[in-house]
């Protein structure tokens, strides 16, 4: 089963092999990852969606909390969080199908960020659902390449998870 | 030197003095109160070494080879209950430290590996006697720090110390590039320890301990099982007074022998695959466990899924993580052990208040096994000396003060069983790693440590040969430790396995090295090379008398070469892969092996 698991992290060198290192040295598996700046200087958020059972999961983050530079751990719940993913596509698109393209795109509010004789680049931003519903349709007219983001998530209401570390 | 030191103004007036980042790491050790330290000098290090050939307050000893260093760090600080520190240069002066540093990690013993790195500049490019000493060590650090800024030693020295030593303890690595060394800044002290992801809980929950102690009271076949968490927490006064309070059976695994006292009548020994008979088994029977500071390792549990049925756990650790990782905790507390022993007896006099703990029909089971099984050997048929007999000796005429640090196989065993251990501290092995070497320089490192203390060294016939080089260093710097090689003449452990689960095919676990063969090398011309005083036993009236001479004899080391028999076997044994109800005694003859 998949849980979504942020960190926030001192920004250190090495912080990411750490982490990552710990996720293959205890055999738990990363289905996606992601690692950006928060709102306070020298802090990161890492964002990592893991597939283990209850059990091992709860080891997982007594682990990554005993890291000395790994500050918090949270799991984020679906029903208290907002998770997207970003999705560039690069989907083969000439004159005669472009018109059906740019229709999927319109209907999936997604953009067109390149325009060439024989493809488009189509950027998305959803859920893991919203992603993987717009490549379906994608499909039969061609992709060429994706790139795609590790799932970022934020907790619902007013709450953030600095106020929660460092309120104590 | 500081230009303010002729106006005395208050300490916090002054400008801080400005040293070279060596001088910053060497000032830094002396402000944590280092005394010691073992290490060998390379180009990436020099620097240091320059600051260190003068000091007064850091004794520095020259090892032989970098591991050496690294076990007797790490000997030093599990003989004292204070920190080691491990000294090496960049590239294969820091991947020889990679060994005692895995050693440290597995076994949670307080260890500063400081490495120098090559020039910041050069980092990346493949440079000579370059490697990423970090990122190879990170999954056996507790922590790791590069520097390559000098300003920043004095704060990483002391968190590297602050982190090693605090929570559950562990091995912390500071690699120095050769610029910060060299380079100058302001020495700042104390430091700004900033290190906001650190903060080991150590005062336990108030309703967990209560809640503990009301499953202690109720239990009526409780067993403490204790782990090396104790001694590192330094609380075995706590647990003794907690385990009379409770009246409760106790039992030492092998990183814990000595935490509570074998002399005491609620010790059932050591649990585990050569645990004795009733350790074993009070396991598969009780009806709680009370762990501290324990792990619940396999060769504790054997195999997990059958191991102690009926029993509820209540798990005391310092590090959460370790809580529920093998067996799920009805009570978890995870806490400083000796406080919460502290709180656990307040909490179990409340409880037993209502209504008294009876264990009389437990103790009475466990009498009997104790009775019908106690340990033992069978004496060898082959001429040549018993190793347990020999172990047992050197414990019965030294004593509980002595410190005892082992290899790792049959002689470790060994010495686990047949040496009665008092007092924590005084024995010294590697549990979790299974470090073949660990001995000669851990116990040079606990001389260094105890030097009013007796030190032997059990040690068997391989493992010697893997370290055996620290001989020079004990010889020259005036560390008589004495060693005891159990030499039969073989990879025992192995060879033991061998014997019974590879129908007795002996593939590559003969070393040659003892009785009836070519013994190369002849241990006793090896140690008479090293300055050592070197007496070969082959003839069991001479144990005593060779025993006595090593422990009258403090201007040298001593090497005693203990010939014994290669069919001598670790017993008892829960064979790997089964649960603890299938140990095999067999004191009197080798259980037949195949019926299963």
């Amino acid at each position: 089963m998949s849980h979504v698991l942020s960190l926030l992290v001192e920004n250190k060198p090495g912080l990411l092999t750490r982490v990552a290192g710990l996720f293959a040295r205890r055999g738990f598996n990363i289905e996606s990852l992601a690692v950006g700046v928060t709102e306070i200087e020298g802090l990161s958020r890492i964002t990592v969606v893991v597939d283990v059972e209850q059990t091992p999961l709860e080891q997982v983050t007594k682990q990554l909390n005993k890291l000395v530079n790994v500050i918090k751990v949270v799991e984020l719940d679906s029903t208290a969080s907002v998770v997207r993913e970003h999705l560039l596509v690069k989907v083969r698109a000439d004159a005669s199908t472009r018109s059906q393209v740019l229709e999927a795109v319109a209907l999936f509010r997604a953009q067109v960020v390149d325009v060439s004789s024989d493809a488009l680049v189509v950027e998305v931003t959803g859920d893991s659902g919203k992603v993987q519903a717009l490549l379906r349709l994608l499909e039969p007219y061609g992709i060429k390449e994706i790139a795609q983001s590790g799932a970022l998530a934020i907790g619902r209401g007013g709450k953030s998870i600095t106020e929660r570390v460092f309120k104590s | 030197m500081s230009i303010t030191d002729s106006t005395p103004k208050s300490q916090a007036a002054r400008a801080p003095e400005i040293l070279t980042g060596s001088g910053a790491i060497l000032k830094s050790l002396e402000m944590l109160g280092i005394k010691d330290a073992f290490g060998l000098p390379g180009g990436a290090i020099m620097p240091f070494y320059d600051e260190l050939m003068a000091s007064t307050a850091v004794r520095h000893i020259l090892v032989r080879h970098e591991q050496g260093a690294g076990h007797a760090a790490e000997g030093y600080a599990a003989a004292s209950g204070g920190i080691g520190v491990a000294i090496a240069t960049s590239g294969p002066g820091a991947t020889n430290l990679v060994t005692a540093i895995a050693d440290a990690y597995m076994d949670s013993v307080p260890l500063l590996a400081i490495t120098g790195q090559v020039f910041s500049t050069v980092m990346g490019t493949d440079a000579f006697q370059e490697v990423d000493i970090v990122g190879i060590t990170m999954p056996i650090v507790k922590h790791s720090f590069l520097v390559k800024d000098p300003a920043e030693i004095p704060a990483t020295i002391a968190a590297a110390v602050h982190i090693a030593t605090t929570g559950r303890p562990g091995p912390v690595l500071v690699d120095v590039t050769k610029d910060a060394q060299q380079n100058t800044a302001p020495f700042v002290w104390p430091p700004r320890l900033d290190l906001p992801g650190y903060r080991p809980v150590t005062k336990a929950h108030g309703k967990q301990v209560v809640a503990a102690a009301q499953l202690i009271a109720e239990a009526k076949r409780p067993l403490v099982y204790v782990g090396g968490g104790v001694v590192r927490a330094k609380a075995s006064e706590e647990l003794r007074e907690f385990a009379e309070l409770v009246g409760a059976p106790v039992v030492t695994t092998l990183m814990a022998r000595g935490a509570f006292p074998d002399s005491s009548p609620l010790h059932l020994g050591m649990p585990g695959m050569h645990g004795s008979v009733p350790a074993v088994l009070a396991f598969q029977e009780c009806d709680l466990i009370v762990a501290l500071g324990a792990r619940f390792d396999d060769r504790v549990t054997g195999k997990v899924s059958e191991f102690a049925p009926d029993a509820q756990v209540v798990h005391v650790d310092i590090d959460p993580a370790e809580i529920g990782k093998i067996r799920e905790a009805q009570v978890p507390i995870v806490g400083d052990v000796r406080d919460v022993l502290v709180d656990l007896a307040v909490a179990y006099r409340d409880a037993v208040a209502a209504h008294p703990a009876d264990y009389a029909a437990w103790w009475q089971r466990l009498t009997t096994l104790r009775e019908t099984y106690p340990l033992g050997w069978d004496e060898p048929t082959d001429g040549h000396l018993s190793p347990q007999k020999v172990i047992q000796r050197i414990g019965e005429l030294t004593g509980p003060e002595a410190v005892y640090a082992a290899g790792v196989g049959q002689h470790q065993m060994w010495a686990a069983q047949f040496i009665r251990y008092e007092r924590p501290n005084a024995w010294l092995n590697s549990g979790g790693a299974g470090t073949m070497g660990y001995a000669v320089p851990a116990a040079m490192g606990a001389k260094v440590a105890e030097p009013d203390r007796v030190v032997w060294a059990i040690d068997g016939d391989g493992c010697f040969q893997m370290t055996n080089q620290e001989l020079a260093t004990c010889a020259i710097n005036g560390i008589p430790i004495k060693v005891a090689i159990i030499n039969n003449s073989s990879l025992g452990m192995v060879r033991q396995w061998q014997t019974l689960f590879y129908e007795g095919r002996h593939s590559f676990t003969d070393l040659e090295t003892g009785g009836g063969t070519r013994m190369i090398p002849d241990f006793v011309k090896l140690a008479e090379a090293y300055d050592c005083l070197a007496i070969r036993v082959t003839k069991e009236e001479e144990i005593d008398a060779a025993i006595e001479l090593a422990l009258a004899t403090n201007d040298r080391p001593v090497v005693i070469d203990f010939v014994v028999s290669r069919d001598a076997m670790v017993w008892p044994m829960v064979p790997q892969g089964v649960g603890n109800s299938s140990v095999q005694y067999a004191r009197d003859h080798a259980p037949h092996w195949e019926e299963d």
